[in-house]
């Protein structure tokens, strides 16, 4: 089936990633785990920007740029450098952002997602290194504010902005191509997206092949989707209605869920960008080799030697493969149960668990998972009470091993269920004749039985077929 | 007034009674002044000379004050670029080159004034007031680092640290009769020096003698991990100290002798020259071609940099604040209004304008080429010879209040002091003589990282001349 996409839909993505999982800020020696911390106790003269304080390059931040836009299969640049652009906002406290212009660490990159038709690949236009503003905080409300208060514990913290090609042709393959490049990153170990403010997203969309628009302040996945589907909305409305669409920036109002005009483009800044002259240009390229060496397993990479390596589905594979914890926890499972099976309980049943909760796969152990697969497959407890043990894991805490104790999870003895098969039969003579008179529901009234004397300790399929072995003998 | 003296007298001074007695005289000599050099005193200079006493502090500046240019930052010591808009700001860390003077036994005594944001050439534009030069108190002492000349002149300070953007220690320091380097660039930190043209700017000594702008440079110079521009390159400048200019080759660029030249300027500067050549240099002229178009260059440089360097005075965090505006961008711009002077305010506009979208190639970049050209100059010269030699200033210092209201003509006073930051390359000003009373500068220029070959120039000159030794209201 070909997307064909009627609306000319167009999107691209300017995402700022924070690497938070850096141990200091991009140009001083401030600490970046700040954000349980008072304001303004991570700062200093640099972030600060005091006068006469002066920027020092974090080579570690440099190193995780290059991995990143190794990841996302660009060129890196042989020589790297710094220009200031150039704003009044009062969280920015030198009055220009110190970012990259003309020589992004990484350019023409790509990443490959799941389209609406198949896979697609969209085009990453380029990586740049940047520092991240402080926050501003409102006293009461925006309108009724007494006044503002800044907190510059985020202030140069470092960002890479990854922007794309205008790829994508709706707001679902935009999910994906976030979904995907979160997956990346966190593969990479260079960022923790659980943090307030790690990713923000601003977005391009144009449709009928018109002018594009942009809309800013995207502060998480779900409200990407939810501005495009608005936006895309809005823009074919208004050509319908006969309006032109021009180019503009746009905010996206969360609460609202709509999009609101900040400036058209002959509001646009002049940003006067020039090269920061207290940092000189940096050569790179040098070090490029020993980090693609050193680049780890990515999402893709991994879910094709699961599929080769367990035998496992495409489908199964994928899911195992996004989160990279998840995948090292299949791994773990894998090695000491059937892998196929494995796939099936963490992707599967696991990980839907999981999902309907909303929590991380750090909430359930490796040790657990392959007690209930062994259980199960020793024949020892049903499948439904395996995946009863893992919600009751789940919801209450405890070891699989005591709770099959603690709920009589334990399939009874053989003799147990033969002898609640002939008691049912017994007592059931309208039902069986039913039955034998071909009103196939009337085993399930005796099947009930079973479970009734065997306080449903017994399997429901064995035991329907004792009831029917009893029956037509 | 004080008595005249160089770090090694006031080394005897402390010797005879103490670091407390020698820094009292000079904040008493400070009190009498009538130049207004100082714009701060530090409170803690007597308490931290006591403590050198006690301490028998044995570093090469044990006890001796020093003066500091007013955008360095001082921890605890307001440090306001000699504007309205930092009036207040007490900066919370060291610069540099201050931990460094510390470490060395240094006594900081106070900041002195300076053209707001370190851009002028006459001092004049300092929200204090202007800095009267000791030669002659109707006439400027120079800028920007003006005051830091004239506390010095006037033996308020022994010595004082600068900083120069496009001539502002050689200027004052040619006015005012004492001497100032320039030091190649990246060679002492800028790390707390309060930017106003980064590309450009170098902190840099003055003083009385060659001796000292070595014993300074010694303890200011050298690597600093928190200034990326800082370079890694060990040197000692005082081993520069001798007698001894024997062979040197000596180029005379024959475009810093231009129009508008003072004849007594141009003639002090041949006998320099001359005496140079009795003590067996030689020189030759040599042509840099592209020093006419070094203004414009530098100009348009230095006024981009300082539109986004100066961009960070909004009120907000320190400073002036004007009055609470309707939102923050009104805050802000009231405060920028009150708060620049309008030598600064003229410059940001320009450098604005010349960084804008469509004038950016016409102006900022090809200002930086013809910085590559003036480079290049620089280069080819010092294929053929160790140093270069040209007057400082084309002219004596002029009166107070003759060109304020012509920033062209102030700008054309720093023909011969811009080419050299362009370059990047060290440049020392030493007194070569005097026209109609008032001191003349012998520039001294040379190659990167060569201190030590002007430094030795200039300890040559200065021991085969009296210039140096003649004081205010001394000559003849
Ligand atoms: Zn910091």
């Amino acid at each position: 089936m070909v997307y064909e996409n009627p609306d000319g839909v167009k999107i691209g993505l300017e995402v700022h990633v924070q690497l938070n999982r850096l141990n200091t800020k991009l140009f001083c020696g401030c600490s970046t785990d700040y954000h349980n911390d008072e304001p303004n106790t991570h700062v200093c003269p640099v972030c600060l920007g005091l006068p006469g304080s002066l920027p020092v390059i974090n080579e570690r931040a440099v190193e995780f740029a290059i991995k990143i836009g190794l990841a996302l299969n660009c060129e890196i640049v042989g020589q790297t450098q710094f220009h200031r652009k150039n704003y009044y906002y009062p969280d920015l406290p030198k009055g220009f952002q110190t970012t990259q212009y003309d020589y992004p660490i990484a350019s023409r990159g790509k990443i490959v997602i799941e389209g609406e038709d198949g896979e697609r690949i969209i085009r990453v236009t380029r990586a740049h290194m940047e520092e991240d503003p402080g926050r501003l905080q409102h006293i009461g409300t925006i309108e009724k504010s007494k006044g503002t208060l800044i907190n510059y514990n985020r202030s140069g913290m470092t960002l890479i902005e990854i922007v794309s090609e205008p790829d994508m042709r709706s707001p679902k393959e935009a999910r994906r191509y976030l979904d995907k490049l979160r997956s990346i990153l966190d593969y990479l170990d260079v960022f923790n997206g659980d943090l307030e403010g790690a990713m923000r997203v601003d977005a391009n969309v144009s449709v009928f092949n018109g002018e594009r628009v942009e809309v800013k302040n995207i502060s998480s996945f779900k409200g990407a989707e939810r501005a495009l589907l608005y936006e895309i909305m809005r823009q074919k409305n208004h050509v319908r209605r006969g309006g032109k669409i021009v180019l503009e920036t746009r905010h996206f109002d969360e609460a609202r869920g709509v999009t609101i005009s900040m400036r058209t483009k002959e509001e646009e800044h002049d940003y006067r960008y020039f090269p920061e002259p207290d940092l000189v240009p940096m050569r790179v390229a040098d070090r490029v080799p020993g980090i693609l060496k050193a680049l780890p397993e990515l999402p893709d990479a991994k879910r094709e030697r699961f599929i080769s390596q367990y035998g496992i589905a495409d489908m199964h594979a994928r899911a195992l493969t996004t989160e990279i914890r998840v995948a090292n926890f299949y791994e773990e499972v894998a090695s000491q149960v059937d892998p196929k099976t494995a796939a099936v309980w963490v992707a599967d049943i696991l990980k839907g668990e999981l999902n309907y909760r909303d929590i991380g796969i750090d909430a359930f152990t490796v040790e657990d998972i392959v007690t209930v697969i062994g259980l199960v497959k020793e024949d020892k407890i049903t499948e439904q009470s395996g995946v009863q043990i893992i919600r009751t894991v789940l919801d209450e805490g405890g070891r699989p091993q005591d709770i099959v104790v603690s709920k009589g999870l334990l399939k009874v003895e053989d003799d147990i269920v033969a002898k609640a098969v002939e008691e049912a039969v017994a007592e059931s003579p309208e039902a069986v004749a039913d039955y034998l008179a071909g009103k196939e529901k009337s085993l399930n009234f005796i099947v009930g039985k079973v479970m009734q004397k065997t306080k449903g300790r017994a399997d429901a399929r064995e035991a329907r077929e004792r009831v029917l072995a009893r029956i037509s003998k | 007034m004080a008595s005249w003296k160089d770090i090694s007298g006031v080394k005897q001074q402390i010797a005879a009674s103490s670091a407390e007695e020698v820094t009292a005289s000079y904040l008493e000599t400070i009190e009498e002044s009538r130049i207004n050099g100082f714009v701060a005193i530090w409170d803690k200079a007597l308490k931290a000379a006591r403590e050198i006493d006690a301490g028998g502090h044995k570093g090469p500046l044990a006890g001796v004050p020093v003066a500091i240019k007013d955008n360095i930052s001082t921890k605890g010591l307001s440090t306001t670029c000699s504007s309205k808009i930092l009036q207040g700001y007490v900066p919370p860390y060291d610069a540099h080159v201050i931990e460094k003077l510390k470490a060395a036994g240094a006594v900081i005594l106070g900041k002195t004034n300076m053209d707001e944001f370190a851009m002028g050439t006459s001092t004049e534009s300092s929200h204090y007031g202007p800095t009267l030069n000791p030669w002659d108190t109707e006439r400027v002492p120079g800028g920007s680092s003006g005051g830091s000349a004239a506390v010095v002149a006037a033996g308020e300070a022994p010595v004082s640290l600068g900083s120069d953007t496009g001539g502002s220690v050689r200027c004052p320091a040619a006015f005012c009769g004492v001497v100032g380097l320039k030091p190649t660039y990246g060679v002492v930190s800028r790390f707390g020096l309060i930017s106003y043209a980064n590309s450009l700017e170098q902190i840099g000594p003055m003083a009385t003698t060659v001796t000292d702008i070595a014993t300074l440079m010694d303890v200011i110079g050298g690597y600093d991990s928190r200034d990326s521009t800082s370079i890694n390159r060990k040197n000692t400048y005082s081993d520069a100290l001798k007698d001894d200019v024997k062979g040197l080759k000596i180029g005379v660029p024959e475009e810093y002798f231009g129009e508008g030249i003072d004849k007594n300027v141009e003639k002090a500067v041949w006998d320099a020259i001359g005496k140079y050549e009795e003590m067996g240099a030689s020189w030759k002229k040599v042509s840099m071609p592209h020093t006419r178009y070094a203004l414009a260059s530098y100009y348009i440089i230095a006024m981009s940099e300082a539109s986004s360097n100066l961009a960070r005075f909004d009120g907000t965090r320190y400073g002036l604040r004007a009055e609470e505006g309707e939102n923050w961008h009104t805050m802000a711009s009231k405060t920028r209004a009150e708060g620049f002077g309008a030598e600064v305010k003229r410059r940001i506009l320009l450098g604005t304008y010349a960084l804008s979208a469509g004038y950016h190639d016409k102006y900022y970049l090809k200002a930086l080429k013809v910085r590559t050209l003036v480079k290049q100059d620089f280069d080819r010269a010092f294929t053929d010879v160790d140093v270069l030699m040209a007057p400082t200033m084309p002219t004596p210092a002029f009166k107070i209040g003759e060109k304020i209201d012509d920033p062209l003509s102030l700008y054309l006073a720093d023909v011969n002091t811009v080419p050299i930051n362009l370059a990047g390359v060290p440049s020392i000003s030493v007194p070569c003589g005097f026209s109609g009373g008032m001191p003349v500068g012998l520039q001294i220029m040379g190659k990167p990282f060569d201190e030590n070959t002007i430094l030795r120039a200039a300890y040559s000159f200065e021991q085969n001349t009296g210039h140096h030794k003649v004081r205010p209201g001394e000559v003849a």
